[in-house]
């Protein structure tokens, strides 16, 4: 186990290597000039050889890179060139929003989901899973910003139960903060639920065939036990893929949503740093997503190795 | 105290079995023998009533008194387990991968209430040793995959007989496993029967593993038990053409010229094959296994060899670096003095063809059967002919040139091993080697195969390897034979004498522990009255 956890954790820090080199390159091989570039075209030269040297562009590639990485390892992101703030400071603030709500829509989408997923398979061919089918389908086919709007005409406009936009802080209480991130985490969380109930259905169904159900059903457990002692577990390996992509996802794929609803979170940060050309949030924001991919997909390999001894035990 | 009585069974209206009747008294061993889709495993499910949802069921199975027929799902699920236990064909995928053996034996007593979960652990520790799986080698906590087959089947006659059920029915139990295994397996089973007093439907397509242990046997052919008797009385009268043929085929050896030597067409060179294994710890050497060590031998033209051994003996690897696929790491083969290597020209490739043991799983499903049997020309170039070099050696293979517009699942099992082997005949190649080609095919079709390649290698000249676990089959088919065990070649020499008398140990056991038909048996099969008929006219 310690060493299956040991060689995994191994092969993803060369990745984060490797990403980090691949963003750092993609940054330098932009044509022409950074700085000149975030300035625009009307820039004085004088702006430009400040912010060239503000942004750590002179000096050669491999004295660059290291002092970037070196930088990033000791929490020094740089600062960012339109709000004139650390960037890490900056990053900081928002993932306190979008960690919060990409844990908070993927616990609502797994806690629908695995149920529902569970239900259609015990009842497959019948009309509960037809239902199923149909329903996860247009879960899917639903943009998740038409039903943000729709829960906030009903739960923030007809019944006030939650605010319909903003984010009040955690300073203001955690209940506020909860309750402002409901309403978005819901809406992200419906075709996150029905991706995952559909994965989960036919995960177990594949198990459902295979013969060591019929070795639990020839020692006496019924069609729902042997589900449930038996093909569960054996179901969880490709459920917890899609989990740990979906919290990538989550992570800072949630843009419109936090458009819908006010939120400052990741998404817009990277969308402001794009529009603004603001290179050094950019690139920041990427490589922080780029770790925190790393990350999940550890975390997934974790869990697959818990769920199976097979890869426990390093075959 | 069990019986069948006019047990019928239709699934969405296909007629499955019809009125299949029969007794199982405790602490005997009843026999259902028949070819594959005769229902033998229908039969079994019946039992335990594990169908699919359209089956329909009629007739009376009575277990101790009570109808097995009429009882509820949930009545059934008391039953199961419990009264009536079953093992499986495929001990490698019966077991769940992420349980460990502890649990599962122990999970049969639990789901029936018949023990609290300490007393669970205690009675499958004991159940565990009782099959042959002592504590200190095989605690409770070992997981399936750190199991061989044969310890896995051992596991699941563990929980099939946790509860001391009435009725053990055994399906297929040791076709997926080696002579040796099987052997101590069907040991085993005989042993429980007995000294547990069960009774047990042991199911099976084997003649010579029914002779061996079971004492009496229901010969089974589309879903009707055509011969139903004492073991002994059924070999020796074979009232029925049906066993007749099934006996017939299974000892059968075809008409073939045994083979006076020529040229070498194959030269194997103290070859050697190593394998990396994954690393033990971090930075630390990649551990080797040697697969094959060492292993020398010849192969004349004309010649047919066979290479028989267990599984893991390195066969396999073997004849992946005869056929130029991987490379060697000492040593050198040669195919008519040319060295055979992974970047050895087409033309040499040409030369030397493959049929393996499952023809579906090495055609491309959406290939109609001409696209299948023009792929070989790509060593060649497609020659102008074409079309009627397929046509040619679809004949030559006893099909209609007319297939060649059909796709693979069209076919049977058997017609298929045909295409397979007018694919490997398709670029008129001087070796072909059979990897266990006629190992998934009934008795009656492997007849059948086997006459078409004696026939075949007398018509073109051909050269065989043939690879199999089978030894009757080796010894029907070939003039030579080598015997590998743990990558060596044991044991070589002319097939009739090796059989007849071994002088290696292993070659001993290994002949010992494969069951064989009685020659008492074997001899009043021969056509003392009537002739047997050739399979092919019975089915």
């Amino acid at each position: 186990m310690v060493h299956y956890a040991v060689t995994r954790l191994i092969s993803l820090t060369l990745s984060l290597v490797a990403a980090s080199l691949v963003i750092f390159l993609v940054v330098e091989v932009i044509p022409g000039d950074p700085a000149a570039y975030m300035l625009g075209l009307n820039a004085s030269p004088e702006a430009v050889d400040a912010l060239r040297d503000a942004l750590g562009l002179n000096g050669s590639l491999p004295e660059r890179y290291l002092s970037w990485a070196s930088g990033m390892l000791r929490g020094d992101f740089g600062t960012s060139y339109t709000y004139r703030v650390p960037v890490a400071d900056l990053v900081a603030q928002r993932l306190w929003v979008s960690v919060p709500l990409a844990i908070y829509a993927l616990t609502v989408s797994t806690l629908i989901a695995l149920p529902v997923g569970m239900l259609a398979a015990a009842r497959r061919g019948r009309a509960v899973d037809y239902g199923i089918i149909g329903a996860t389908q247009l879960g899917i086919a639903v943009p998740n910003f038409w039903f943000a709007m729709l829960l906030v005409v009903l739960l923030a406009i007809t019944w006030p139960v939650f605010p319909a936009g903003g984010f009040p802080g955690w300073d203001a209480g955690a209940w506020q903060a909860i309750k402002a991130l409901t309403l978005p985490a819901v809406a992200l969380a419906l075709p996150q639920a029905s991706i995952l109930a559909r994965v989960m259905r036919s995960a177990l169904i594949e198990t459902l065939g295979q013969d060591y159900i019929r070795t639990a059903r020839a020692k006496g457990l019924s069609e729902g036990e042997a589900l449930r002692n038996h093909g569960l577990r054996n179901a969880m390996i490709p459920v917890l893929t899609i989990i740990g992509l979906q919290f990538s996802f989550l992570l800072a794929g949630a843009i419109i949503i936090e458009k819908v609803f006010f939120l400052p979170g990741l998404g817009l940060l990277i969308f402001q740093g794009i529009t603004q050309r603001d290179l050094v949030v950019v690139e920041s924001v990427v490589m922080l997503l780029v770790f925190a991919v790393i990350l999940v997909t550890f975390l997934v390999d974790l869990a697959y190795a818990a769920v199976d001894p097979r890869l426990r035990h390093g075959r | 105290m069990i019986s069948l009585e006019d047990v019928s069974l239709d699934i969405g209206g296909t007629p499955i079995l019809r009125d299949v009747s029969f007794g199982i008294e405790a602490g005997q061993i009843l026999g259902l023998v028949g070819e594959s889709g005769s229902g033998k495993s229908m039969t079994a499910l019946s039992v335990m009533r594990l169908l699919p949802l359209e089956a329909a069921l009629s007739g009376r199975i009575m277990l101790d008194g009570r109808d097995l027929a009429m009882l509820s799902e949930r009545q059934m699920c008391a039953v199961r387990g419990a009264e009536v236990g079953m093992i499986f064909q495929e001990p490698m995928t019966a077991l769940n991968p992420v349980q460990t053996i502890g649990d599962q034996v122990a999970e049969t007593l639990l789901v029936h209430g018949a023990a609290s979960r300490s007393e669970a652990g205690k009675i499958a520790r004991q159940r565990l040793t009782r099959v042959g799986l002592g504590p200190e080698r095989f605690p409770l906590d070992r997981y399936p995959h750190e199991l061989s087959g044969g310890q896995r089947q051992r596991v699941c006659i563990a929980l099939a007989i946790a509860l001391r059920p009435k009725l053990l029915i055994a399906d297929e139990p040791t076709t997926a496993l080696d002579v040796t295994t099987q052997a101590q397996i069907l040991d085993l089973i005989v042993e429980l029967v007995r000294e547990e007093g069960m009774g047990c439907l042991f199911i099976t397509h084997d003649l010579a593993v029914v002779a061996q242990m079971v004492d009496r046997v229901a010969v089974m052919r589309r879903g009707e038990i055509v011969e139903h008797g004492e073991t002994r009385d059924v070999l020796r009268a074979m009232r029925h053409p049906y066993t007749r043929a099934l006996l017939e085929a299974s000892r059968h050896r075809p008409d073939r010229r045994m083979h006076a030597g020529g040229d070498t067409l194959l030269d194997v060179r103290e070859a050697v094959r190593d394998y990396p294994l994954k690393r033990r710890r971090l930075f630390g050497p990649r551990p080797q296994v040697r697969a094959v060590d060492g292993v020398s031998f010849r192969l004349m033209r004309g010649e047919s060899l066979g290479l028989v051994g267990e599984s893991g003996c390195g066969k396999s690897t073997l004849t992946r670096a005869i056929l130029g696929l991987e490379a060697l790491q000492g040593g050198e083969i040669r195919l008519d003095g040319a060295p055979v290597s992974p970047d050895m020209p087409a033309s040499l490739r040409r030369r030397m063809q493959v049929v393996f043991q499952d023809p579906y799983g090495s055609f491309n499903p959406r290939h109609r059967v001409s696209r299948l049997l023009a792929e070989p020309f790509h060593l060649t170039g497609r020659p102008a002919d074409m079309e009627a070099r397929i046509v040619e050696a679809l004949e030559s293979v006893g099909l209609d040139g007319e297939v060649r517009q059909r796709y693979p699942h069209e076919f049977s099992g058997g017609q298929r091993q045909r295409i397979a082997i007018a694919r490997a005949l398709v670029t008129r190649p001087e070796l072909i080697v059979l990897d266990e080609a006629v190992s998934a095919l009934d008795v009656s079709i492997r007849a059948q195969i086997l006459d078409l390649l004696a026939d075949l290698q007398a018509r073109y000249g051909l050269t065989y390897l043939f690879i199999s676990h089978d030894l009757t089959v080796v010894r029907a088919i070939t003039d030579r034979v080598l015997v590998m065990r743990a990558g060596r070649i044991v044991e070589a020499g002319a097939t009739e004498a090796v059989f007849a008398a071994p002088s290696h140990a292993y070659t001993k056991a290994l002949l010992a522990a494969a069951p064989v038909l009685p020659a008492s048996h074997a001899a009043s099969a021969e056509p003392g009255g009537q002739p047997p008929g050739a399979p092919r006219d019975i089915f």
